[in-house]
This record gives structure tokens, sequence and C-alpha cells, in this order.
């Protein structure tokens, strides 16, 4: 009876599987999956969130691009090539799903200890975003400045001692050491 | 029959005797002393300069966690890396732990960018050149240090290979070594990375244990051969530190000493000093002996003198 089941729950989801993926994107999601616009809130103890407009990226650039493997279409970088060029579309094609937001936990440290793991090196969810973005932004051209993207709030500028909190330029007027 | 000792058998007979003494009774501290290898489970932090924007973050960062004086500009102020004093770029000092610095690479198109900071060597020199012990190397990886035995000599400044340690001049009553302690006590042992690398936006600061960080930064130079110089900086240097760097350009050009040993500095000075203790211990107590044992003729002759000048 439970085999029965399980075998049901099987073919059902891949009947809608099927349904799902069109005629001509088979097994590879589309950009159109996906929404026009995300914000990313990962930095707001310090800056403003950001609109991405994924819509106007997507036309911009591949989604292996970003995506690498993820979305069932080849990746670009040889590395990821040498394990996942026929892998397909992943569970999730997220950043955060795969980058950790907390990339230097303690116990994120030592899972990376294990052998049969070949993303040792893999950056977390801010570096991720940043190499990215801005490695782009800089060959294109693009504006890649910090608050370019990104406006410094309060606590920000109370970090960074700007702004509102700029130092005096008359406390450090004494020229000498 | 006399038998006349020349003062250089004399002296050559005191120092064989102080090695064989050292020797004997200092066997066993002297093997310990041999190498050290650093903590196994020793974290570390790899920085690669081509990830690096020069967008200071890290510097605003160390400057919060670590509660240092306001800074002279905003750390959103890139003005600085123009800054020139004394012929040299920007350097730590009391006020700040870390600084950012701008290299232009003729036939880059753009500038790279070096973060400056304690290195945390596996075996520091400030640390062995410390005369008080107020250096710790813990077994997280940090070089720490302990105002309250500190004495004030500055030697560790004279001994670092890197120019760290800086001395709190403008406390007379407070002075004290400012550098970077790897946040040791507000978050390193705790196994939290420290701030800079928290807040470093690239990842151009990687932290994890000091073993994977040289794994990762060998995998990153093979996976990329064009882009990277095949040396990571600071794997070998002075016996190797914690902090290690990967660069596209040649080390000496964005600001590393590339002429410092690939062995602990210690390692020049080690033979030398072991025998000093020995020599202020044992010399003193030897040469009065002989001293004693070559004139004791002398004075006893003397003695028997007085007595037949009281006799007669």
């Amino acid at each position: 009876m439970r085999t029965r089941n399980k075998l049901l729950h099987c073919a059902l989801a891949l009947a809608i599987g099927t349904a799902l993926s069109g005629p001509f994107t088979a097994n590879a999601m589309d950009a159109s999956d996906a929404p026009d616009l995300i914000t990313i809130d990962s930095l707001t103890n310090l800056y403003g969130p950001v609109e991405f407009d994924h819509a106007m990226h997507a036309d911009l650039a591949d989604c292996a691009l970003c995506h690498h493997h993820t979305t069932g279409i080849p990746a670009q970088d040889p590395n990821c090539l040498r394990c996942h060029a026929t892998s397909g579309e992943a569970d999730t094609v997220a950043c955060a799903d795969c980058h950790t937001a907390d990339r230097f936990n303690k116990d994120y440290l030592e899972s990376l200890d294990d052998p049969m793991l070949y993303h040792v090196d893999k950056p977390g969810l801010k570096g991720a975003y940043h190499i990215n973005c801005i490695g782009c932004h800089v060959e294109v051209g693009a504006p890649s400045g910090c608050q370019d993207c990104h406006v410094m709030n309060d606590s920000g500028q109370q970090m960074f001692k700007t702004g509102d909190y700029a130092p005096d330029p008359q406390d450090h007027n004494n020229g000498g050491h | 029959m006399k038998k006349t000792v020349s003062r250089r058998a004399f002296l050559k007979g005191g120092l064989a005797g102080t090695v064989a003494a050292t020797t004997l009774l200092n066997s066993k501290s002297s093997e310990a002393a041999g190498s050290f290898e650093g903590y196994p489970e020793g974290m570390g932090v790899l920085v690669d300069l081509t990830r690096c924007v020069g967008c200071r973050s890290c510097e605003a960062a160390c400057n919060l966690e670590q509660g240092l004086p306001e800074p002279a500009k905003p750390f959103d102020d890139y003005s600085v890396f123009d800054e020139i004093k004394h012929g040299e770029k920007r350097r730590t000092d009391e006020t700040r732990y870390t600084v950012v610095n701008s290299y232009d690479v003729p036939g880059m198109e753009h500038p790279l960018f070096r973060k400056v900071q304690c290195n945390h060597c596996q075996e520091p020199a400030c640390l062995t050149s410390c005369f008080v012990n107020a250096y710790t190397k813990t077994p997280e990886g940090a070089v720490i240090y302990n105002s309250k035995v500190c004495v004030g000599c500055r030697t560790c400044m004279v001994a670092c290979p890197f120019y760290i340690p800086t001395f709190k001049y403008s406390s007379a009553f407070d002075p004290k070594i400012m550098k970077c302690i790897f946040c040791y006590d507000t978050r390193l042992k705790d196994g939290l990375p420290p701030a800079c690398v928290e807040a470093c936006p690239q990842e151009a600061l990687t932290f994890g244990k000091r073993s994977d960080m040289i794994e990762a930064g060998r995998q990153r130079i093979k996976m990329n051969p064009d882009k990277y110089v095949d040396h990571i900086y600071g794997e070998h240097e002075v016996g190797g530190t914690a902090w290690m760097y990967l660069s596209s350009a040649p080390f000496d050009k964005v600001g590393f000493d590339t002429h410092v040993p690939k062995e602990p500095i210690l390692n020049s000075v080690k033979d030398f000093l072991s025998i000093v203790p020995m020599v202020l211990t044992i010399w003193p107590g030897l040469f009065v002996g002989f001293h004693l044992l070559a004139t004791r003729k002398d004075a006893a002759k003397k003695i028997e003198e007085e007595k037949k000048e009281v006799k007669s």
C-alpha cells in the first residue's frame, strides 16, 4: 500500500514537472521564471536595500554567468564544468541558498573539512554578490562605487565616520604626527 | 717545576667550560627551542589583492571594534590613498591597527590595494625579543600583548620585520604598544572572524584554519595561473605568518618586503642568545675560582709571613 502511494506520488511529480518545463526549455529554467525585481536587503545594518532589476540584467547576460550551473544552462566557468556539465537544473537557483550569509561561522568552517567537498573556497553571500556584481560592472563600465548601488544609512555613517558623523577638520589640523 | 698559563689558554679553557656546561645543563631546553611549526589548529586569513576594491570597510570596522580614536578623515574618503609621509604610504599607528594602501602597477588598468596589519607570525620576532614576556602567541593564532607587564622598552618595534607594533606616545601616563591583536579578546577566542574580515564586502579577506588558507591559496593560483603570481606571501616568510597574501603583481611592486628571511627572525640570533645567560651566570664564578686557585699560594704565603711577624 505504502509503495503504491509512493509510486503514485512520483508519477504525479513527474507529470507536473514535464508540464511545467516548456517544450523549448526542456530541463532548464528561463529568466521569465524569476521575479523582475529582487530586493537585496542582507546589509541593511549599514546600507539601504538594493532594488536589483533582474529582468534588465537577464537581457544583458546569460543566466549561467551569475547562476553557474544551477539553471540547467551549461556553466561558463571551466571549474564548474568539471562536475556540472550535465547535472541539469538545481533544486534552487537563489544565491542565498548556496552562498551562506554566515561564511566564517565555526560550524560552517568545520563542515568544509569534508574531503568529498570541492566547494571549500565558495564565497559567502556578501562575497558572491560583490565579486560577481563589481567584477562585471568594472569590466563593462557600469557604476562600481559603493554608494552607486546601496546608499549608506545612519548606522553606516556612524561606522564610516562620515556624513553627520564626519570628523571636524579643525580637530586634526595640528600638522604634527 | 712551574707551569705557566697564558692569558689566551686561560680564556679558552673558560669558554670551553662554559660551552660544556651549557650543553650538559641545557640540552633538553635547546632541543625544544629548535623549531616551532606553529599551533596546528591556528587560524589564519588569506588576503587576495586581486579582490580588494579599496573600500576601506575593514579600516572602519577595526576602528569601531577596537574603540580607536576618531580618524582625521572619514573612512569613505579615498583621498587618503594619495597621502605620503616621509616618502612612505600610510602605515599603522596608535590610532589605526590597519590601513589599506593603493599601488599603481605598470601595465595594469586598475590599482591594486594592499591591507596592512599585524601578520601574526608563527614565531613572532616581537615575542622573542621581549624580555618581560609581554607577548603571547595564542593557540588560535593571534599574537597578543599585555600592557601590564610591558616596561616600554620598544625592542619589539625594532624586532618586527613588518614595522607593526607602534607606541602610544600621545599618552604620558598610559603609554603602551598598539597593534592589531586579531580581535582576540572580542572575537577570535570565541571562534569568530576578526571585524575587518566580517566587514569585507569582496571576501578579499578569507578566514579559516591557516592550513586550509594555504590550500585555498594554492587552489586559486592553480585555477587561475594567469591571474596570480605563483606565491603565497606569508606561507614561509619569517617562518610563516597567520595572515597570508595572494597578488596579481610581483609582491615587491605592491609594498611587500620580499627580502625578509624564510625562517623566523629568532633563528638569526638564537645560537648567540642561548649562550648569553650561561656566560653571565657561569663565567663570574668560574673565573673567580680560577683567580682564587691561582693566588692560593700567594695568599698562604702572606698569611704565614703575617704569622711570623706577629711571633717575632
